[in-house]
């Protein structure tokens, strides 16, 4: 039986390959972008509230800051016990035009040792866990090959 | 006027008695550490508790249902007396708050004197989320979605110091050295032996660009303080009291710019511009506003170390420095033993490990013992201002001024 793929959080991205996107929302009154998104109502304290509406995050930004997790998280990160640990690495990524830093899990295969800060990354689709059923996608930064 | 509506400065609150539980891994109960802190407290005030009008405890999310009721549970402890009762949580700043509560009954005349006690049984490792599925809560998702742990939110921080300001991972060493060596001088600390450089080095990397040494534990522990009004504190006989100036307890300003556990992304700055300082730096701002001073006053400081780094961007949010200056003031012994302002005289959470609830009362405990000359071997010479500093995730803000 194939797996379903499943976005480890629903409505976070969207899109698949170069189409892959974070998506946001932005108020229609203020232009404030939020990410996680806001669907109920604009954390601007100065407007008065305007519809929330879907948006697409830039795809490239800098690396504000980055660091690695060379321990097992506890739980609910998803891991198997029974294999050895393997490190993943954090990145936090300035996005220009929305003004905002999102974090995110790197690139299969990316270290702490690839990256510098204010070089530029591309958002990538990629995926958290598998399980029997489940195919469980996330978001990565993965660089683009840019330097600061 | 001051940003919160008030007209700025408060009338001092006295601390009559100061006590704590020491640190460690003890494999008891939080409500233990508690009571043992408040009945120091009380005996070091020389006060009984049924003299107490009111009970503050800081909760636990570590002990159950008892936990969320920290007040009532450390008072049942002690013997019901019939006290008012109030719990408070504010993570990390949870002991600030129970403070802050304590000190606003004081000077609304709802009571006058005040027991506040904070203690936490800590497990082993990463602290974790709550249990359950619950992807509208922003500590559960950066768990689920990224693996965030505290310490990996601390690396970031500190590689942003090493590429902004050029920190080296030698100079966050530096601050364990320091810490370290103080706290093998306080008898409350859970770790008292001096830490080299090298054994900093010799560390496993926990979150690069920090390793096990830079990175607080989490401990078990508990601390507790009694508060009264400046009336109440002359007619007990304390002719001069360590006295609360201010207390500080602000909330971030739209947009918050800077990474804070446990978010996964910031505000965006894209529609109102971010304020001149960061949260951090109003955290201190709004404690000098209230007391009617500045970072030139202090004779010492007690911040939240939660990494060697962390305690670096302390300096600076504090205003001890310019922005990029602290290892400059590190380096310069400034905030080591008889620096002009030595900051975690404590030993800190680098001596301490973290327990949450209690550790702002127990950065209250230290400035009471150094504001009084009682601090031993570790005594900052000549104290008269200090101050304390943390900040509670999910937006709390947290410092305290104390004076004599």
């Amino acid at each position: 039986m194939p797996r379903t793929r499943t976005p480890v959080v629903a409505g976070w991205f969207a899109g698949d390959g170069k189409d892959f996107r974070l998506v946001g929302t932005r108020c229609s009154e203020c232009t404030s972008v939020f990410f996680p998104r806001e669907d109920t109502h604009c954390r601007n304290p100065g407007c008065t509230g305007g519809d929330l509406e879907e948006v697409a995050l830039s795809r490239r930004g800098r690396v504000w800051s980055f660091t690695d997790g060379r321990y097992r998280p506890p739980s609910p990160y998803v891991t198997n016990p029974e294999l050895p640990w393997e490190p993943y690495t954090l990145i936090a990524v300035e996005l220009a035009a929305e003004r905002l830093v999102v974090l995110g899990q790197a690139a299969p295969g990316v270290t702490v040792a690839d990256l510098t800060v204010g070089q530029e990354v591309e958002v990538v689709p990629g995926v958290l866990h598998e399980d029997a059923e489940t195919i469980w996608t996330t978001w990565q930064w993965r660089p683009t090959g840019v330097t600061a | 006027m001051a940003a919160d509506g008030g007209d700025g400065m408060t009338e001092d609150v006295a601390v009559l008695g100061a006590g704590m539980h020491p640190w460690g891994k003890w494999g008891h109960s939080f409500v233990e550490y508690g009571a043992v802190a408040a009945r120091a407290a009380l005996a070091d005030a020389g006060l009984e508790w049924r003299d107490i009008g009111s009970i503050v405890g800081a909760d636990t999310v570590r002990g159950g249902y008892p936990g969320y009721v920290a007040g009532a549970t450390f008072a049942k402890a002690l013997g019901w007396q019939g006290a008012r009762v109030t719990s408070v949580y504010a993570a990390c700043a949870s002991g600030a708050q129970a403070v802050n509560t304590a000190r606003a009954q004081i000077l609304s005349g709802l009571a006058d004197v005040v027991l506040v006690v904070g203690a936490d049984a800590a497990p082993k490792g990463f602290f974790r989320p709550a249990g359950g599925d619950r992807p509208d809560d922003p500590d559960w998702l950066r768990f689920r979605v990224l693996g965030a742990t505290n310490p990996t939110y601390f690396g970031l921080y500190a590689r942003r110091r090493m590429a902004v300001h050029g920190d080296t991972p030698e100079d966050f060493a530096q601050v364990k050295v320091k810490n370290s060596a103080l706290g093998a001088l306080n008898p409350h600390a859970r770790y008292r032996k001096a830490v080299t450089a090298e054994e900093v080095a010799a560390s496993a990397v926990v979150a690069d660009p920090l390793r096990l040494l830079d990175i607080c534990a989490t401990s078990d522990g508990g601390a507790a303080l009694v508060l009264s009004c400046m009336e109440f504190a002359r007619r007990h006989g304390a002719v001069n009291p360590v006295r609360i100036r201010a207390v500080s307890t602000v909330t971030p300003r739209y947009p918050n710019t800077v990474l804070d556990l446990p978010d996964i992304a910031t505000d965006s700055a894209v529609a109102v511009p971010p304020a001149a300082e960061t949260f951090r730096e109003s955290i201190a701002h709004a404690a000098y506003e209230e007391a009617g001073l500045g970072p030139e006053d202090l004779s010492f400081a007690e911040v939240y170390d939660l990494s060697t780094a962390l305690e670096l961007q302390w300096y600076e949010d504090l205003g001890l420095c310019g922005r990029g200056e602290a290892v400059k003031l590190l380096r310069e012994g400034v905030t080591g033993p008889g620096g002009r302002i030595p900051v975690n005289a404590s030993g800190g959470l680098a001596s301490f490990g973290e327990a949450v609830p209690a550790q702002a009362i127990a950065q209250v405990c230290e400035l009471t013992w150094q504001l009084r000359g009682d601090a031993g071997d570790r005594q900052v010479a000549g104290a008269h201002v200090g101050i304390a500093a943390n900040q509670g995730l999910f937006g709390h803000g947290s410092a305290v001024v104390a004076v004599r």
